[in-house]
């Protein structure tokens, strides 16, 4: 690796920096009665309405069906999470000091393993909220589960809930990319 | 009141209308159809909003309705002066103190003239003012959340009629009295003497209320008057920034039958007064601190919503005899009884309402002439200038009983005929009329949004109708009266709506609603809910016993109250439902109704905390619910309350679900 190629993939760990300031995905839900819009933002830490009430109105709204609160301290992964982009950070910035081409391509190896892991996780934590439901609920209907979609939309009633990934997801994709390109130019070299 | 004097004043004069029609003139319009594309022009497609928000005086109903304007329709009613079950303002221990007055608890008020907040001279979405005619009163009504937030009473007032109008950067508020009563001046006491020595012993006052930034109302000076009658009013702008006109009927002091009484001089007067000097004398400590004690009641979310009233037990009173420069008479025909001011500034336009021209004084005329002590006289030490000096021109045929006066901003202004039911359109330099349409019936106010303003809307004129009949189906004796939208953009006036008003709405005032809608409130912040008694989560939720006085920190949320069972109340307890709504989601509100309580039901907005009084009477078990279809289990929103015999022992408990 030369120093331009150190400097970017500097670079790729660096801006990951920005995944602690902007939301990586974002659940959106459209109803009737909400024609405002009603939502919420997955961040590395945390997960926080789109307008201040929209999580405490969301679980409102859940209570009805019997879906658990969303309760973002009960939530593990947002604990872990700060911790994976900083090792993810820290050791990118080490293998572009090093300037060991087949370090990146570690480094990227682990950094998909662990999107895909999220993603999985992501996948379960919604098959979970949207499956097991309180059986007291004041309303059950027959063989309805509220599972969001892990990517795109899906009418849950009478809501239609959106899922798509949030500037946090492409700040990533884009650190990869970055990441790829200087592994691929300094394989060439 | 207002409209029976109108009523037997004018109605003799019915069949001379007939007459004055003729040799009047036929109004261009003979139909009171509308035209064609009329539907269009109103038509708002379901989830569009209106251009503007109306508000119009409830009249007797003592509150301020909301209509969005081009549709008419209703959009809300807010209560000003009477207390109101829809969400028991005036009932629930909150609002209560809204209602103070000096006479006491007056649950019930007259409202008049609704007068929108300005700054420079136009129409800034800030508050409404409306006055109370009966028990003299002026309520700041908050835009931001459609509330009435603040009710001064007016002291050594006797019928608070020519108010609330405002200066151009709403410095001050105007109030003057309409009855005069004997008043001492010494201490301004209402004395117990002859009504036939009118003319020795009553006097008028008016009053100039000066409003802060935050809105809060604190009366500055009085202006002592002579005893006449005061009627409306309208602030000067532009060049006549710094003078408010004040119409005057009864310059013959008359005490019984004023209807031919006071009908008797040729000329009764405009008081100009001189507002700016009026203030600076204030300030300088001049006049005399007098006895005046009223009431300022206020409510405030920063002070957790609770209304609360102080008492005020003195007023600066200004003396126009010794304090010169501050108050001028205009003489203007007949018992005038508007009094409007062009967008310029330049021109005050009387309504004398048994006059046969409508007459325009000009402002510059006024200042030349005070200049020049050009006066006729004096009436009561106070100086009265010449009418010929002043007069800017006379609007011949304008149409039988003219009232009240509006603007388009396009140099024309627009007068209702009271008793030949029509609106006549005139220019305002050549003061000739060029246009009339016929109303349906006996118009009263106008208004055309930011029509009293220095910049008006000039694209609607609301006529604002006494009488009802025909036009709707018939209800019974009492209809509600018919306001009227006409299309002022063209050249000719066109009826585009009828639409149907609560109350008797005297005057109204619109705004676009682009400088409302965005500062409207949706719900308030739980967290900044600073009530004393609020209960911020289903966790604090309690019953707290303190003597005979029971106290329930009551939660609401989509569906159910916490505590929904509530056991130990006793027969002669007095039992307050403190009833904090949790919900954060707009157009949330719960109600709550206790069976059998005295007062009324609250209905709690997202955030807010309201308490219910209520005193059992009886023992037994005793429903409460949630009065506003909330959600899908709205009626299933509901508690009991067990009430045991005064002695008995039954202890204090509640649950809060499972
Ligand atoms: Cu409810």
């Amino acid at each position: 690796m030369d120093t331009k190629e150190k400097i970017w993939m500097a670079i790729a760990a660096l801006m990951l920096i920005g995944v602690y300031f902007v939301p990586i995905w974002s659940i959106s839900m459209d109803a009737p009665q909400y024609p405002e819009g009603i939502g919420m933002n997955i961040t590395v830490d945390n997960i926080q309405g789109k307008q201040k009430n929209d999580l405490k109105n969301i679980n409102g709204l859940n209570h009805y069906i019997g879906m658990k609160e969303i309760n973002p301290n009960s939530i593990p992964e947002l604990k872990v999470m700060p911790y994976i982009f900083g090792f993810l950070i820290i050791s990118g910035l080490v293998i572009a000091g090093v300037g060991n081409e087949k370090w990146i391509l570690f480094w990227l190896g682990i950094f998909v393993l662990l999107a895909i892991a999220g993603l999985v996780d992501f996948y379960i934590w919604g098959y979970d909220y949207g499956h097991n439901l309180d059986s007291s609920a004041p309303i059950v209907v027959p063989g309805m589960t509220y599972q969001p979609p892990l990517i795109g939309s899906k009418q849950l009633l009478n809501i239609n809930a959106t899922s798509l990934p949030h500037i946090g997801f492409y700040i990533s994709l884009l650190s990869m990319g970055i990441a790829s390109t200087v592994w691929w130019k300094s394989k060439k070299d | 009141m207002n409209k029976l004097l109108k009523k037997s004043l004018l109605w003799p004069l019915a069949a001379v209308a007939a007459i004055g029609f003729l040799s009047v003139g036929c109004s261009s319009n003979g139909e009171f159809g509308s035209s064609s594309d009329a539907a269009e022009k109103v038509y708002v497609a379901p989830g569009e909003h209106d251009e503007f928000y109306g508000f119009f005086s409830g009249g007797y109903n003592g509150q301020l309705g909301v209509y969005g304007l081009p549709s008419g329709r209703h959009i809300y009613t807010i209560p000003v002066f009477s207390q109101t079950p829809t969400n028991g303002y005036g009932y629930s221990e909150e609002t209560k103190s809204m209602l103070q007055t000096t006479d006491g608890f007056v649950p019930w008020g007259d409202a008049h003239h609704p007068e929108l907040s300005q700054t420079d001279g136009e129409t800034d979405g800030r508050w409404v003012f409306m006055n109370e005619n009966n028990t003299p009163r002026v309520a700041r009504v908050g835009l931001d959340e459609f509330k009435t937030q603040e009710i001064i009473e007016i002291p050594n007032s006797a019928g608070n009629h020519a108010s609330s109008f405002v200066t151009p950067n709403t410095e001050y508020v105007s109030a003057a009295t309409r009855f005069s009563i004997p008043m001492d001046e010494k201490n301004m006491e209402n004395m117990d003497v002859s009504i036939d020595s009118y003319k020795e012993n009553f006097k008028g006052t008016i009053s100039f209320i000066k409003v802060s930034d935050k809105g809060k109302m604190n009366i500055d000076f009085q202006i002592m008057m002579p005893g006449f009658n005061y009627d409306l009013s309208h602030a000067g702008k532009g060049p006549s920034h710094g003078w408010s006109f004040f119409t005057s009927y009864n310059s013959e002091e008359a005490n019984t039958m004023l209807e031919i009484n006071a009908s008797r001089n040729d000329k009764d007067y405009i008081a100009a007064i001189n507002w700016e000097k009026a203030a600076e004398y204030a300030k300088q400590g001049k006049g005399k601190m007098m006895p005046g004690k009223h009431y300022r009641n206020y409510i405030d979310h920063e002070e957790g919503g609770v209304a609360k009233s102080e008492v005020i037990e003195k007023v600066r009173v200004l003396d126009p005899r010794k304090l010169e420069g501050i108050v001028y008479f205009l003489p203007t025909p007949k018992s005038p009884h508007g009094v409007d001011v062009d967008p310029t500034g330049q021109y005050i336009a009387a309504g004398g309402k048994l006059s046969t021209v409508i007459p325009v004084h000009s402002f510059a005329k006024m200042e030349e002439a005070i200049e020049n002590k050009d006066f006729e006289g004096k009436e009561q030490g106070i100086p009265v200038l010449n009418y010929d000096s002043i007069l800017h021109g006379e609007v011949e045929n304008p149409g039988l009983g003219p009232l009240h006066t509006e603007f388009d901003g396009k140099g024309y202004a627009y007068t209702t005929a009271f008793i030949s039911s029509e609106i006549v359109k005139w220019d305002i330099e050549t003061a000739e009329v060029v246009d009339r349409i016929d109303v349906y019936y006996s118009p009263g106010h106008l208004m055309i949004p930011g029509g009293d303003s220095q910049n008006p809307d000039g694209k609607y004129l609301v006529a604002l109708n006494k009488i009802t009949k025909d036009r709707y189906l018939p209800t019974g004796p009492e209809m509600f009266h018919s306001a009227q939208l006409i299309d002022i953009s063209g050249d000719k006036m066109k009826l585009l709506l009828d639409f149907p008003t609560e109350g008797e709405p005297h005057y109204a005032q619109a705004i676009t609603a682009d400088k409302v809608k965005e500062r409207q409130k949706r719900f308030y912040e739980i967290d900044d809910n600073n009530h004393p008694r609020a209960t911020k989560s289903e966790k604090e939720a309690r019953v707290e016993r303190d003597g005979n006085e029971v106290h329930v920190y009551m939660t609401t949320i989509r569906s159910h109250f916490a505590p929904d069972n509530i056991e130990g109340i006793k027969v002669g307890d007095e039992v307050y439902f403190h009833v904090t709504n949790l919900e954060q989601d707009w157009d949330v509100p719960h109600g709550f109704a206790v069976k059998g309580a005295n007062t009324s039901e609250l209905l709690i907005m997202p955030g807010e905390t309201l308490t219910l009084k209520w005193e059992p009477k009886k023992p037994g078990v005793v429903p409460f619910y949630c009065t506003d279809f909330c959600s899908a289990l709205h009626q299933e929103m509901q508690g009991y309350v067990r009430v045991s015999p005064e002695n008995s022992d039954t202890p204090i408990s509640y649950g809060t679900g499972e």
